[in-house]
């Protein structure tokens, strides 16, 4: 094997062709990638699938029964008429463009505040060099241990104080930014920007803020995309703290709404099932457009660390 | 900040002397002000951080434990210092009296005793279940991203969302699982009313947001493992079947501590999905606590306005310490099994501590 043309040189004198397909060629023979999983590997992945697309499936089901009265049981089942009349009467009733609103305005200024705060310190905790450096990143490492528990009490009082109680920024504030987001980009940043390219700023004159924005920035890039991610996803999908603090206007946000339609309509699924139909979608589709990115940053983050 | 640095491209050791004077001047405004930037840039580039957590995370942290002393209604504020009243015969006013009064909750217990059981009963699942797809997706399959994309899906689906669907898949009456279970048929299980029933189907909610995650951090920690480890075990004749087990397990130690150690403390935090499992009218957690958690015990203590009698944040406080503690100890005991394993056997080139935000 050690006396084989690696694929780079391949691709420099025989072109793309030729390189994929050795390349192709050599992940079968070599790693243990190459063996060929037969249709039990298939029909596993396929019930996993369908375990996973299944609930949905039923949420839809319910959600298009025309009445209430064929919520339970095998009919349930099938797919009924009554689809838009309860997306568009949960529609109503959840107010969807303000909750909607609200979700997104909480998630887009949490991630964007979360991913430059945290490129910012990752940045310095990673590559600068200051007195407490260490003792420092190993309190931020710390403090991930502490659980929402413990904070929501005395932010609940703080809110009130701040008369924020009901307000989306009592949500955003929690959230600007994460001790994960911090070590996250700390970790990253450590392998991925050399001491070289810091330097060569530097000694071609450019300030701090200025290395970090031309140099740190391009090379944290693929990072900040995935943090972007996942802090979206958690404050999108975040339940605990706004049914706390939002009190009576559970309506400003997606999850909450959702809950509180629920609460308001107890016995009759079919509205709450398009609520929640409603409240999951926007998250969904953009799985579509994400989801690989999604994927590749968890599988990077568990590698790396 | 220099915003705009001159940035001069010629060395700075030939300027043109006609410039002279102007350029040394600058030249030495601009170490001093580099000297500056250099010391202070990075203090300042963390301090958003640290002055967030100043505000939302060691302010909170001190407060709750002067909230926990005292007698503070959610409505109107702080009462004095708490008093433990009759449950514990004591009218004495003491800074441990809230913390007496949820140790002498036989619901404080029943929340424990049920939030262990529903943490047991979505990890050990979960993560085997999460093994055996990782086994799968870890080979050469059609449609990779496809398949990966499949199993992550319900992480975009909020525990909230999740929890009102499972709550009807789980429904007592006329719910699918008992549907289904009637035309095998034996009789119903009541889901929401029985206790272990209620656990299982509160577990479910929560392995079918995180074991695809959990499956993609286990799969990528296979992909990791040497191949040659594996060629070697061919070599001696190992099986598929015995190279998962002797090989591809033992290498992933580190991965699957750091995967029991977030599903505890997620696990051990759990709140939407039990919150949202009710059903009906009966109070969260069940009519007879059946699917009370910790955290929801805390909620109910100091935040659900229908909580009998009036909402007390000292006591949510007490709670709150109560379960940190708790964590704290899992955390250990977790830190020290990892430690003994990682100098046991375990592969020592690398080392998980990396925690994906939940």
């Amino acid at each position: 094997m050690s006396n084989e043309v690696s694929v780079a040189t391949l691709r420099q004198y025989g072109g793309n062709g030729v390189a994929n397909a050795a390349q192709r060629k050599r992940k079968l023979a070599v790693t243990s990638e190459g063996r060929r999983p037969g249709w039990v590997s298939y029909t596993y992945l396929t019930i996993a699938l369908l375990l996973v697309i299944f609930p949905l499936y039923y949420a839809f089901s319910i959600a298009s029964q025309p009445t209430p009265d064929t919520q339970y049981g095998p009919q349930a089942l099938k797919f009924g008429s009554g689809l838009f009349t309860n997306l568009s009467n949960a529609f109503e009733e959840l107010g969807y463009w303000h909750a909607l609103g609200g979700t997104f305005m909480v998630s887009a200024v949490c991630s964007v505040t979360t991913v430059l705060f945290a490129t910012l310190a990752g940045y310095s905790f990673s590559k600068l060099s200051f007195r407490g450096r260490k003792g420092l990143l190993l309190f931020v490492v710390a403090t991930m241990a502490i659980p929402t528990q413990l904070a929501v009490v005395p932010l609940f009082v703080l809110m009130n104080k701040l008369h924020l109680f009901g307000s989306l920024w009592a949500v955003v504030i929690p959230g600007i930014v994460t001790a994960f987001g911090v070590f996250w980009m700390t970790q990253y940043l450590e392998g991925a920007l050399p001491y070289e390219l810091i330097e060569a700023a530097r000694m071609d004159g450019a300030s701090m803020i200025r290395t970090f924005w031309n140099v740190a920035i391009p090379a944290a890039r693929p990072a900040m995309a995935m943090l972007f991610l996942f802090t979206f996803v958690a404050q999108w999908t975040n339940y605990f703290w706004p049914t706390i603090i939002l009190g009576p206007n559970k309506g400003n946000m997606l999850t909450t709404a959702a809950a509180a339609l629920k609460g308001a309509h107890f016995t009759d699924y079919t509205l709450i099932m398009s609520g929640v139909i409603l409240t999951a979608a926007p998250l969904i589709i953009l799985f579509f457009f994400m989801g690989r990115q999604l994927v590749s940053g968890i599988m990077a983050g568990a590698v790396k660390g | 900040m220099s915003a705009t640095p001159v940035a001069p491209n010629k060395p700075p050791q030939s300027p043109p002397p006609a410039r002279d004077d102007a350029y040394e001047r600058k030249l030495r405004a601009r170490g001093r002000r580099g000297r500056f930037d250099v010391k202070a840039s990075p203090y300042l580039y963390i301090s958003p951080f640290f002055l967030l957590f100043l505000l939302v995370g060691l302010f909170p942290l001190l407060y709750t434990g002067w909230i926990a002393t005292r007698n503070w209604n959610t409505l109107t504020g702080d009462g004095g210092v708490a008093v433990c009243g009759l449950i514990c015969n004591s009218t004495e006013p003491s800074i441990w009296a809230n913390f007496q009064w949820v140790m002498h909750q036989h619901v404080f217990w029943i929340a424990l005793r049920n939030t262990f059981s529903i943490f047991a009963l979505s990890t050990i699942p979960q993560i085997i279940m999460a093994l055996i797809l990782a086994a799968i997706l870890d080979a050469n399959l059609k449609a990779k991203t496809f398949w990966r994309m499949g199993v992550l899906l319900p992480y975009v689906i909020a525990p909230s969302a999740a929890a009102i669907i499972f709550s009807q898949i789980f429904s007592d009456q006329g719910g699918l699982i008992n549907t289904v279970i009637g035309w095998i048929g034996l009789d119903p299980i009541r889901w929401h009313a029985n206790t272990l029933a209620s656990h299982i189907a509160i577990a479910t909610i929560v392995n079918f947001r995180w074991t695809g995650y959990n499956t993609l951090i286990l799969l990528a920690a296979m992909q990791a493992i040497p191949r040659d480890v594996f060629e070697a075990a061919v070599v001696d004749g190992a099986g598929r079947f015995r190279q998962f087990f002797s090989v591809t397990i033992p290498m992933l130690r580190p991965t699957l501590i750091f995967v029991i150690i977030t599903s505890t403390i997620g696990g051990l935090q759990i709140f939407d999905e039990p919150q949202l499992f009710t059903q009906g009218t009966s109070g969260y957690g069940g009519h007879s606590n059946q699917f009370l958690t910790v955290s929801l015990f805390l909620w109910n203590q100091g935040f659900n306005s229908v909580t009998p009698g009036t909402p007390n944040l000292g006591r949510a406080a007490a709670a709150a310490w109560i379960l940190f503690v708790i964590v704290v100890i899992f955390a250990v005991l977790n830190y020290v099994l990892t430690q003994r394993i990682a100098s046991d056997a375990g592969p020592k080139q690398r080392k998980k501590k990396k925690a994906v935000a939940r």
